[in-house]
């Protein structure tokens, strides 16, 4: 998993609250068998107008905010469906942090596991980050748990494991095979019914 | 100190970690379906890893399964999926009830069904509506793919324990009011993230009287208000139905002892209670593009507060002030899984009966699984459908999503037993409604939605 740690990038403001991962990621491209390949299909029935068409009015379409790897958003972002294409979607495009006011518990988890840095910050900060301009940077430091842009800087709240986990770019599965024991340990004392 | 059967259960299942900070769960049943799995396989096959537990893992497809003619899938790549699944089973040694099997079904239909899904159980699937299976008394809630992937190496996932709620839900609900009602009211009212960060416990009267169906109804749809899981804690009606299933217990008795310890102990042991007044409840029907935008059937549809309200209802093309009796629905779909099970169809089929579904209105009926569908043939009902003018088609998820080639056209209203309005969710730019079967049943009879309460029953 790619690390992260202190990240700097423009950012794309979408301040829609609910923004579901059927929004994200429609089901009609959900059809592949790879964790690449979905950047293109984000945000698909906003961004385009039809095939091929993009929406010039649809923020991800502006010129300025191309290349732009910073999601400034509303509450309960990628609420609905567990699809993890969601995450695979946005951090294909480009995105490597999302600021939303909340978070579906799913969605949450998923960005853990794939070097997505999630960062919940109240609806004034966020309002202050949409409308900085286009070619103004934000700074995430996450070690210092710090957004900081156009000098200001905001606090945000991480656990402890999952920042351990974003900075070092670690596996989940290599750290739960080290406690193997525990796991067969448990598995010798669970009852049988048959 | 009061706990929780949600605390029970969890604390019952923890290896590794401190409360307060993810902690290593044992997982008793993992749940995979065909759209949220292969990557997972795929990384198993990268790393060489087995699964760890094949016999505490299930297989089905359901999402994109055709339901009508079912082996000739004319969709390559939904046919990749599903060929992709037959593969890794096979290759890992994952039960799988496949294409056509008598099992097959909507996963979350055919876990309890074959008596897989047990209470005191911690249960995953990569899908948000394993919620479903907390009906019987169990935690269950859906996962991500990289999270499949874990629990297939490991038989175990990380996970913050969330905050409790208890719904405490009272009194009899009214004639035409069921449990769909009851789901959609609470998150009309509280919101759709009412729940986030938190493990949600259905209990009082009207849920001990609700059939494990209803109950299944209810916890599918949790996870629809941004709650964690939805549950119930286990009584006799559960025991009574996993009981002689296929992968029931052997020992009945044995298990059945061991998930009594698992009840709530009283309500102080809730961080936070809500409560229903059953008997005010009326018909619930959506109006706009998430299921918190619902309202009763005699009420009309809101004031926009929002920019989101805006965009709903330029979405669905209605406006404020609307009455949802006015709205000409020509598509009705009965399915999913939180309302295509035995007893949906036979509440729907009972308000069908002698009458005619309306003049150029689709409706599709799909069973849940295989095994409600030869059963609701058994009983005649496919018959009621079908001279109501319904199809009667093979089981799967349908146009609950649309993945399969099962889609509501554009711009076209569908009275849905399904359980998300979301845009585009049932067919780019579908607009639907959710309701309960006997609504969706009034409403593909007249072409528009009816109250119930005072027309049908």
């Amino acid at each position: 998993m790619e690390k992260i740690n202190i990240f700097t990038s423009t950012s794309v403001p979408l301040m829609n609250n609910n923004i579901d991962t059927d929004q994200l990621i429609p089901k009609q491209f959900l059809k592949n068998i790879l964790k690449t390949g979905f950047g293109k299909n984000l945000l698909y029935d906003w961004r385009y107008l039809k095939p091929n068409v993009p929406n010039p009015d649809f923020v991800l379409n502006k010129p300025e905010r191309a290349g732009a790897q910073i999601l400034v958003t509303g509450d309960n972002f990628g609420c609905g469906s567990s699809r993890e294409h969601a995450v695979w979607a946005l951090k294909d495009y480009g995105f490597r942090v999302i600021i939303a006011g909340s978070y579906s518990d799913i969605f949450y988890m998923n960005s853990t596991k794939n070097g997505v840095l999630a960062i919940k910050l109240p609806q004034a900060q966020r309002d202050f980050l949409a409308q900085l301009p286009a070619d103004q940077p934000i700074t995430i430091n996450l070690p210092e748990q710090k957004v900081i842009a156009a000098g200001h800087e905001f606090d945000f709240d991480i656990d402890e494991r999952i920042k351990h986990k974003l900075v070092n770019g670690l596996d989940d599965i290599a750290i739960t095979m080290k406690e193997m024991d525990k796991i067969e340990a448990y598995e010798a004392k669970m009852p049988n019914f048959n | 100190m009061a706990k929780t059967m949600i605390d029970k259960i969890w604390d019952s299942h923890v290896i590794d970690g401190e409360e307060g900070t993810p902690q290593l769960l044992y997982v008793d049943l993992h749940l995979l379906h065909e759209v949220t799995s292969p990557q997972a396989f795929e990384g198993l096959r990268e790393n060489h890893r087995p699964v760890r537990r094949p016999d505490r893992t299930f297989a089905t497809m359901d999402h994109n399964v055709p339901t009508v003619d079912i082996f000739n899938i004319k969709d390559m790549i939904s046919k990749k999926q599903i060929d992709t699944l037959g593969k890794n089973c096979k290759e890992f040694g994952v039960r799988l009830a496949g294409m056509g099997h008598k099992d097959q079904g909507i996963i979350h239909a055919i876990g309890p069904q074959l008596g897989l899904t047990q209470p005191g159980m911690i249960i995953v699937c990569g899908d948000s509506h394993t919620a479903t299976h907390g009906s019987f008394g169990s935690i269950a809630f859906g996962i991500g793919t990289s999270e499949v992937e874990h629990v297939l190496a490991t038989q175990t996932i990380w996970q913050l324990k969330p905050k409790t709620m208890g719904i405490r839900v009272h009194g009899k609900l009214p004639n035409g009011v069921f449990a769909k009602d009851v789901i959609m009211s609470l998150i009309a009212r509280e919101g759709v993230s009412f729940g986030t960060g938190y493990g949600v416990e259905f209990y009082g009267d009207t849920i001990r009287d609700m059939s494990m169906e209803e109950r299944m109804t209810l916890c599918n749809m949790a996870i629809e208000g941004g709650a964690k899981m939805g549950c119930v804690q286990s009584d006799q009606k559960t025991f009574d139905y996993v009981r002689g299933r296929k992968y029931a217990p052997k020992n009945m008795d044995k298990a059945i002892e061991h998930w009594k310890q698992f009840n709530t102990d009283d309500e102080s042991a809730f961080d936070k209670i809500i409560d229903l007044d059953a008997t005010q409840l009326a018909p619930f029907v959506s109006w706009g593009t998430n299921p918190g935008m619902a309202i009763r059937i005699d009420d009309t549809t809101p004031e926009i507060r929002d920019a989101n309200d805006k965009k709903a209802y330029d979405y669905v093309g209605l406006k404020p002030g609307t009455s949802l009796k006015d709205v000409d629905i020509k598509w009705a779909f009965f399915g999913s899984c939180t309302n295509g099970r035995l007893s949906d169809l036979k509440i729907a089929a009972n308000i069908l009966k002698g009458h005619h579904i309306a003049d150029g209105l689709t409706a599709w009926v799909v069973p849940a699984s295989r095994t409600i569908k030869e059963t609701a043939e058994k009983m005649g009902i496919d018959k009621i459908f079908k001279d109501a003018g319904c199809e009667w088609r093979e089981p799967g998820c349908s146009a609950c999503l649309g993945m399969n080639p099962d889609h509501v056209p554009a711009g076209v209203h569908c009275a849905s037993t399904s359980n998300r309005n979301f845009e585009g969710r049932q067919g780019v730019g579908s607009r639907t409604h959710l309701a309960s079967p006997a609504m969706v049943a009034a409403a593909a009879i007249h072409g528009h939605f009816i109250d119930i309460r005072e027309e049908a029953i």
